[in-house]
């Protein structure tokens, strides 16, 4: 990017400007395996048009000196899609698509630990692609609802079935969506929220 | 057809970030060796402040004639509150990178930084209820 013209860096358009009064947000991560939708997701509920952030990892050379610049230094770029959804003046929602591979999750320092809770979007036609991101979810204590991207040509299990096979305990709420459509995921939202919800009624009876 | 089966695992369960995770399955960039990944802004020392994705910065002022062409296009994005995601968008630069612009803006007092709710032991019932109440309009 050409900072010297820093004047012509596109901003948001109007229409995406936060107004003066937003002084909070808050953020849901939607995390899968590859190819399960996330990208879909975040730009059907999104009111903006979705964004990426980057970052830039190097990985060092075996053996070799830390020289900066060391041709031996290979750069990986991963990217990280979101959204937003402004909830009142006050308080706004991202919503983040993540990369499903735990490797990278701590490039954006805090993403899991801040979120108020995760979607996992799972493929039935390669459903143990996202096995391992609830295990890490699990493993880090984020509260997350189970979302089937019903892809046509994907089989259709019995959610009783589908929750032995994720072992995943009663209260986990697991739906249908089709990513696509905003109304289908937003209900995936609601779900999530409904299911934190209940989380925190529970936490402050016990 | 019967579903693959998977193991459900236990809070705390996480091993320290140093032990490398398991090879996954290859796809999208190779990496092996996992622990020698390394941030490009975030190694060493230099303050960063604690600054997460969606925390929105707002600027206080216009960009001094002293700012870095980078403070002054950051400076301008944020005439009205954006947060740090964005920002890292529109500017195309990585997220580290912007948290150590924010945090020099920052203490030049030329940028706000609004905190982000992070998640609690029990989840505050009224932020949810707002969530929800949010989400039923759109
Ligand atoms: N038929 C059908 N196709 C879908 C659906 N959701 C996503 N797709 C398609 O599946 C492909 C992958 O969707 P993405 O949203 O890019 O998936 P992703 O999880 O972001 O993928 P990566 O970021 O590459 O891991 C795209 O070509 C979508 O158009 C769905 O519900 N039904
Ligand atoms: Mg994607």
């Amino acid at each position: 990017m050409d900072f010297k013209n820093s004047d012509t860096i596109p901003g948001p358009r109007t229409e995406d400007r936060l107004p003066h009064t937003a002084e909070a947000a808050v953020k849901i991560v939607i995390v899968g395996g590859f190819g399960v939708g996330k990208t879909t997701m975040v730009g059907s509920v999104s009111e903006i048009r979705p964004l990426t952030t980057e970052e830039t990892m190097t990985q060092a050379g075996i053996g070799v000196d830390d020289n900066y610049g060391s041709a031996s230094k290979t750069a990986t770029t991963v990217a990280m899609d979101f959204g937003r959804i402004s909830i009142t003046d006050q308080l706004v929602l991202y919503l983040f698509g993540t990369p499903g591979q735990e490797r990278f999750w701590f490039l954006w320092n805090g993403l899991f630990e801040g979120a108020l809770g995760a979607v996992v979007l799972v493929d039935t036609r390669r459903l143990e692609v996202s096995f391992d991101v609830m295990g890490r979810l699990e493993e880090r204590g984020v509260p997350f609802v189970v979302a089937v991207n019903t892809f046509p040509d994907a089989p259709r299990y019995p959610v009783a079935e589908l929750r032995t096979a994720l072992d995943l305990p009663d209260e986990i709420p697991i739906l249908d969506c089709d990513v696509r459509r905003r109304a289908s995921s937003r209900d995936v939202l609601m779900t999530l929220m409904r299911f934190l919800h209940s989380l925190a009624v529970k936490g402050a009876l016990t | 057809m019967t579903p693959p089966q998977r193991r459900r695992r236990a809070p705390g369960g996480d091993r320290p970030a140093e032990v490398p995770a398991p090879a996954p399955p290859g796809k999208e960039g190779e990496i092996r060796n996992p622990e020698r990944l390394f941030v490009i802004g975030g190694e060493g020392g230099g303050e960063r402040a604690d600054i997460d994705l969606v925390t929105l910065i707002v600027a206080r002022a216009d960009p001094p004639v002293s700012a870095t062409p980078e403070q002054a296009a950051l400076l301008r994005l944020c005439a009205a509150p954006l947060s740090v995601a964005e920002l890292s968008a529109y500017l195309s630069l990585p997220f580290s990178v912007v948290t150590v612009l924010i945090t020099d803006l920052l203490a030049a007092e030329l940028v706000q930084a609004r905190a982000s709710i992070v998640r609690q032991k029990v989840a505050d019932r009224n932020l949810l209820e707002a969530v929800m109440h949010g989400l039923q309009k759109l």
